[in-house]
């Protein structure tokens, strides 16, 4: 057991450190840069030369194969570098962002979870067929709502049309519902749907009547056996989500604007703020990185079978 | 008064009548064998008795009667009460009837939790003195242990110990024992037996196999196509059958028909195929290693049957896949008299598997499936192909008008039959064939039996004929070798090893065979 949690997580510092790299390496490749973008401003009547020079400033003047190893062990040491647009380090900025999107995004997979739920539930206990395709069909219409979109409809509907969530100067609990909102349902859709799948696929198996026959109800059956058993595909589906969550709040916290992870990344690309955006891409491969780790950790607690492999 | 009464029910799938008004009666204590082959609406009659039929299925009318309630008019969830407490129930598939997340004590001791007999304590006491009266060792460690730890026979005892665990007054006991080894299939049988004595619980035994209903019932009855065709004391039926489909059951069971041994002439050339100290090692873990077949030898006359038996994880289909060259063997050499290198082996040696409808690819017609290997090795034109496939089917006696069909609207033993033309096709002389009439119903595994001895005689075959079943191995097998862990422990012709077994495995395998006119 030891030997197989060390390889793993042998295997997830090294999909970290090949995140770094392609990281590095692409906005390395972007055309353009931060400087120029800040420096090349005809009012501040800098000369080619001298941008040159503050290029070299911020760089070391050192060669690439230095400068990334630089860079790398910086962020082994957990220090991010500046930013360029702000000065400021990337962690300080890093810092102000993140609880602000850890709530959001917490709070939305949590919902997203939930809606999952009880969509996957309601159409495993329904015996009524209509109702069960229409629960059914709910995912792939969550799916193909654009969360922008969604975003501006919320604010349109429930803040005022309906006045229930205040749009300037709510408590922030209140600031949080509908962002929640918005992130969660495109999310929920493809765990409900691996869920209510594999509900369905559970329940032919020849273990199902079997409990029936010692007097189960159909919601111990549910409950007990059923949704244990379709628990595991949905969780490696939950696991890959976290990279979609991460995209969605970038959206979500721009139409609410909600200054978070989200709101620095989209700064940080306008002002190609290449240390920031590293930062950013190791953070998010990290939150990536870890949870799908929990999950695999988790596979055999969750199913003995998988325990001999291990 | 009975304690089981059913009343001309009828029992449809979506219209489609699946049981057609049958009646017949369970008294207390008493073991009743409903037999019949699939799709004579045995397993459905069971299901409606305990209330699990499938959700697209509808009782018609009739009554079921448990002592003086009829529960064809209860609902599902009034059905609940009845399940586990006055029924019980032992399913057809050990393997896949626990669920695999769930320890053994807590499957146990669920029906005691659901009818709330008792605290967490006594149900914890109650588990293990139920596991320990179906016969499990160490019932206190085994509580703790999960499905997948347990064997295909432990499984089963577990099983039964769940449907005992109330004391119903009746069990129902679908098929307990088709997936299980003939030794184990003994076993459990009797721990049924054991446990009907001692409770006083009435058994209502659902079989495809007339040799375990005539060896185990006190009343048969015979089902086809939805309705009884004959029911009485099992040895009067058996004694004297009268419906027409009884005697044929009968005829064809290899359990309980007793035929001529095979015998060979002397062989004149050289043996077909020469097998000697084959072994096959597997990795079972980082430096452990398993013996599947541990020095296995033996020699098949040209144009005779020769039968590995054993039962499962003796390693004879692991042979059989060496022999086929399927699986490289560790050690030892398999040589096959005429067949060429690489490519053209293929079309001297062929395989014919145990699930017709899993080897046979769907989306191909009949037509196409017979036809592939011609194509493969580039036999003929387009014209002379088709006469072949055409010829082909007519050898294996499937009407011409299946050509174009695919596999799902084929009968099993029709899809057999389809297995056995491609097999053919390409005119091979040896014929493996692994487990190949273990999944189909009796009077189809008599036909397709039959057909194989015909094919024998007229296309002087060689067959390797791996199979559990030493009925049928008595009935084809000219030659016989049994194996046991991986080692053969005994081999000779089929008369000599069937009436003067040699090997104490041997004898116990035999005598494991239901045979209730010995």
């Amino acid at each position: 057991m030891t030997r197989y949690l060390l390889s793993r997580v042998g295997q997830a510092a090294l999909v970290l450190w090949a995140a770094f790299t392609a990281g590095y390496i692409l906005l390395q490749l972007l055309p353009g840069d931060s400087v120029l973008i800040k420096f090349q401003n005809p009012e501040l009547g800098l000369s080619p030369e001298q941008i040159a020079e503050i290029r070299a400033y911020y760089s070391g003047g050192n060669p690439p194969l230095v400068d990334y190893l630089h860079t790398l062990l910086g962020f082994a040491r957990g220090s991010f570098g500046y930013s360029i647009d702000t000065g400021t380090p990337v962690v300080e900025r890093l810092a102000e962002a993140l609880p602000e999107t850890a709530k959001l995004a917490s709070a939305g997979f949590l919902l997203a979870v939930l809606i999952a739920l009880v969509i996957a539930f309601a159409a495993g206990y329904s015996r009524t067929s209509w109702i069960r395709g229409a629960l059914l069909s709910m995912p792939s219409l969550f799916v193909s709502v654009p969360v922008f979109w969604l975003g501006i409809v919320l604010i349109q509907v429930f803040s005022f049309r309906l006045g229930l969530v205040p749009v300037i100067g709510g408590s922030p609990a209140q600031q949080l519902i509908l962002p929640v909102l918005t992130l969660a349902v495109p999310i929920s859709a493809p765990i409900a749907q691996v869920l209510a799948r594999s509900i369905d696929q559970v329940y032919t198996q020849p273990f199902v009547p079997v409990v029936a026959a010692k007097g189960a109800s159909r919601w111990w059956i549910l409950w007990r056996h059923v949704a244990r058993n379709a628990v595991l595909p949905t969780l490696t589906m939950a696991g890959l989500t976290i990279g979609e969550l991460i995209a969605g709040s970038v959206v979500t916290e721009t139409v609410f604007g909600r200054n978070g992870i989200g709101r620095l990344t989209e700064q940080a690309v306008n002002a190609q703020d290449t240390p920031v955006m590293l930062a950013i891409v190791v953070l998010a491969a990290t939150v990536f990185v870890l949870v799908n780790l929990v999950i695999d950790l988790l596979f055999p607690v969750l199913d003995p079978r998988l325990e001999v492999a291990a | 008064m009975s304690l089981l009464d059913v009343r001309d029910l009828a029992v449809s799938y979506n219209g489609r009548r699946a049981v057609e008004g049958i009646s017949f009666t369970v008294e207390p204590g008493e073991t009743v064998a409903v037999v019949g082959e699939s799709g004579s609406g045995k397993s459905t009659t069971a299901h409606a008795i305990i209330g699990l039929l499938p959700g697209n299925a509808t009782v018609d009318q009739g009554q079921i009667l448990l002592g003086d309630t009829d529960l064809a008019t209860w609902s599902s969830r009034r059905m609940e009460s009845v399940r586990g407490v006055r029924i019980g129930l032992v399913p057809q598939d050990p393997a896949n009837s626990l669920d695999p997340v769930k320890t053994i004590g807590a499957q146990v001791g669920e029906v005691l939790r659901i009818h709330r007999r008792g605290d967490r304590r006594t149900i914890a006491r109650r588990v293990v003195d139920l596991l320990t009266r179906v016969g499990l060792p160490e019932a206190e460690a085994l509580a703790r242990r999960y499905p997948h730890e347990l064997s295909g026979g432990m499984r089963q005892r577990v099983l039964i110990a769940i449907a005992i665990a109330l004391e119903p007054s009746l069990i129902i006991a679908d098929e307990p024992t088709s997936a299980l080894d003939v030794t184990v299939q003994r076993r459990i049988l009797d721990l049924i037996d054991d446990l009907r004595t001692e409770f006083g619980t009435a058994v209502l035994l659902v079989t495809h196999d007339l040799g375990v209903a005539a060896d185990r019932s006190d009343r048969l009855v015979v089902m086809k196509d939805g309705r009884i065709e004959e029911q009485g004391p099992s040895a009067a039926v058996l004694a004297d059958p009268r419906a027409a489909y009884t005697k044929q059951l009968l005829h064809d069971a290899p359990a309980l028909s007793v035929r001529e041994f095979r015998t060979a002439e002397p062989p004149v050339r050289e043996p077909a195929i020469v097998v000697r100290d084959l072994v096959k090692e597997f990795r079972a873990g980082p430096s452990a290693v398993s013996r599947a077949v541990d020095g296995v030898s033996f020699e098949v006359a040209h144009g005779t049957t020769h039968a590995l038996v054993g039962e499962s994880g003796s390693g004879k289909t692991t042979t059989a896949r060496m022999v086929v060259r399927l699986t490289r063997p560790t050690s030892g050499t398999v040589e096959i008299a005429g067949a060429g290198p690489g490519r053209l082996f293929r079309r001297h040696v062929q395989l014919v598997y145990q699930n017709p409808y899993g080897s046979l690819d769907p989306r191909q017609s009949v037509a196409e499936i017979v036809e592939e290997p011609l194509r493969n090795f580039r036999l003929g034109d387009r014209a002379a192909r088709r006469a072949r496939v055409g010829d082909l089917l007519e050898r294996v006696a499937l009407p011409k008008d299946l050509l174009t069909r695919k596999p799902r609207e084929l009968s099993g033993g029709q899809r057999q039959r389809v297995a056995i033309a491609r097999a053919l096709a390409v005119e091979p002389e040896v014929v493996v064939l692994d487990e190949a009439v273990s999944a189909l119903d009796v009077t189809v595994q008599a036909q397709i039996l039959d057909l194989l001895e015909q094919l024998q005689r007229e296309l002087g075959l060689t067959y390797l004929f791996i199979s559990h079943d030493l009925a049928v191995v008595r009935q084809i097998s000219h030659t016989v070798s049994v194996m046991n862990q991986g080692r053969i422990v005994e081999s000779g012709s089929t008369s000599q090893v069937f009436t003067d077994p040699g090997h104490e495995y041997t004898r116990e395998l035999l005598a494991a065979i239901p045979e209730p006119v010995r």
